[in-house]
């Protein structure tokens, strides 16, 4: 009887999964009426501003994790070597993304940052688009700094430091070639969240008024009717994508911890 | 080192915070403080409390009342359903072999929200979806005779159960995971029964863990500006598209009624999220 109900439970759960990726699929064939084809996807992909926006997006997003990950190893590394008892505050200010909306964060932005203040962002392309870099490095960094905090937390920082700096290294030296291959698969798994947070992302892209991937999925779907659920079906296999590489990278790493 | 005084010392131990305390200060700190205090400002710059006091109208106190409705009853009923799944999976005696592939699953779906998600929905049980069609051509049954309707509070529920279950799922599973075998050992051999065993054990030392999540889920809900615009437009009246908007155009007519709107939002997410840390710390004392 209980092993009946915990099938039925995951089983049901399952449908309630399966039916919109279903449908999603089946919408995205069904351009050509009557038959299934790949119309909706030749339709996408072919559209310039497709692949502007995509390309826009995909280099907002190597930008981000670069960034985020030149912020995040060398702060991440600090506290853990000269300043432990400072590690709460920096948690906890990691922490603020996922409790300040980020509606309001890029409303802050906008108001903060515009062409009459003095920051002037918000006046020029190249300065929105930085802007859009911060903010979605504001959005990355909980998970940025999670990972490559526990992945700093598993080596002995302090006694590979000193041998370092006894050897003559500098700071520079000790972060590219001794810190950073440590926390590599770390940050690798931050890096790739990173990507699937940013490739999609609506909300801030929409309010700076940026060629992003999101904006162009959500205009579109308000135009269009088998086009969007083939850009679903794409979106959802760059998420599929991203989340199996953290898999493989998390598996690498312990097995490279294991043969040490 | 010996020129140093403790002083420039202690100094220079701040440096490598430089960074990091300038960009978070800068563009994530600032700009909500400066939301903040704009809502308890008049347009020249006095204190006040009219901004929030004029949140108190008919529209956004409807906004307000719908995006909170909607947010408490997903988090319900993903905590609920996610819980009975994660519960089916580790204790239930299903094959081992379901666990690693519905968690992989629900990593990915979990962070599969947004426009997308909204699509995939709208696929399915929106007007012309694979669901409404099938039970219209198959069984003559018209969804919308029913009332049903994808742009609809119930619609974004649904849609957002689609995130909120598998994230039940995630956090939910090392909780149950460490339930030890010797509690239920202990409360069989004192002679309770199957309920009893989990109504006086494991549900309180699960309690702050499922009530936690229940608040996570919930400021996930209320924060989630994409899937809902991208699934009703600017039509449906909740609380984040009417910032959106409010951003976009100023359709209150006032800009500090528009920072008020989002301090709103912060109040209830931080709030929620308060919840969560506090019982998520209670919730480790028991699960170590």
């Amino acid at each position: 009887m209980n092993r009946f109900m915990a099938w039925t439970a995951i089983i049901l759960g399952c449908i309630y999964f399966i039916l919109p990726m279903t449908g999603m699929v089946e919408f995205s064939l069904s351009m050509r009426r009557g038959v299934y084809s790949l119309d909706a996807y030749r339709v996408v992909l072919a559209d310039p501003v497709f692949q502007a926006t995509f390309s826009y997006s995909v280099i907002m997003a190597l930008f981000t994790i670069a960034f985020g990950v030149l912020l995040v190893v060398p702060t991440a590394y600090w506290v853990q070597l000269k300043m432990p008892e400072i590690r709460p505050v920096v948690e906890f200010i990691t922490l603020l993304p996922l409790v300040i909306p980020a509606i309001v964060v890029v409303f802050g932005y906008i108001r903060l940052y515009n062409t009459s203040s003095w920051l002037p962002l918000t006046g020029s392309v190249t300065g929105t688009n930085i802007l859009l870099m911060f903010g979605y490095a504001t959005l990355a960094l909980p998970y940025m700094y999670r990972a490559v905090d526990t992945g700093l937390r598993s080596i002995d920082v302090a006694t590979l430091t000193e041998a370092a700096q006894s050897l003559g290294a500098g700071w520079l030296r000790i972060m590219a070639t001794l810190i950073l291959p440590n926390v590599l698969g770390a940050v690798l798994s931050g890096a790739f969240l990173t990507f699937a947070i940013v490739i999609g992302e609506f909300t801030m892209a929409a309010l700076l008024d940026r060629p992003a991937f999101g904006p162009y999925m959500q205009l579109l779907g308000a135009n269009r009717a088998y086009e969007p659920a083939a850009l679903a079906v794409i979106a959802f296999a760059i998420t599929w994508a991203c989340m199996g590489l953290i898999h493989m990278v998390s598996r690498l790493s312990k097995h490279k911890r294991v043969s040490h | 080192m010996a020129g140093y005084t403790g002083l420039q010392a202690r100094a220079l131990r701040w440096v490598g915070l430089v960074p990091f305390l300038a960009f978070t200060g800068l563009f994530l700190i600032l700009p909500t403080l400066y939301i903040v205090v704009g809502a308890f400002r008049t347009p020249d710059g006095s204190f006040t409390f009219d901004n929030i006091v004029g949140l108190n109208t008919a529209s956004i106190r409807s906004a307000y009342w719908v995006s909170l409705k909607i947010s408490f009853l997903s988090a319900l009923l993903g905590c609920s359903i996610g819980f009975a799944m994660a519960t089916a999976m580790t204790l239930g005696g299903v094959s081992k072999r379901v666990k690693g592939p519905l968690l992989t699953f629900s990593g990915v779906a979990s962070n599969f929200a947004g426009v997308p998600l909204a699509f995939a929905f709208i696929a399915t049980i929106g007007p012309a979806g694979l669901i409404t069609m099938y039970l219209r051509t198959e069984f003559g049954i018209n969804l919308r005779m029913y009332g049903w309707n994808l742009l609809s509070s119930w619609g974004l529920i649904i849609t957002y159960l689609f995130f909120q279950i598998p994230l039940m799922i995630l956090i939910i599973t090392p909780a149950l995971e460490g339930l030890k075998r010797e509690w239920r050992e202990a409360a069989d051999i004192l002679g309770a029964t199957r309920l009893q065993y989990w109504r006086m054990v494991a549900l309180p030392i699960l309690f702050p863990s499922i009530l936690g999540t229940m608040a996570l889920l919930f400021a996930n809900a209320f924060g989630a500006v994409a899937t809902a615009i991208a699934l009703t437009g600017p039509s449906l009246n909740i609380a984040p598209i009417l910032l959106y908007a409010q951003i976009r155009g100023d359709v209150l007519g006032s800009p500090n009624l528009g920072y008020a709107l989002a301090f709103g939002m912060i109040v209830i997410t931080g709030a929620a999220n308060t919840l969560y840390i506090v019982l998520r710390l209670r919730a480790e004392r028991w699960l170590k």
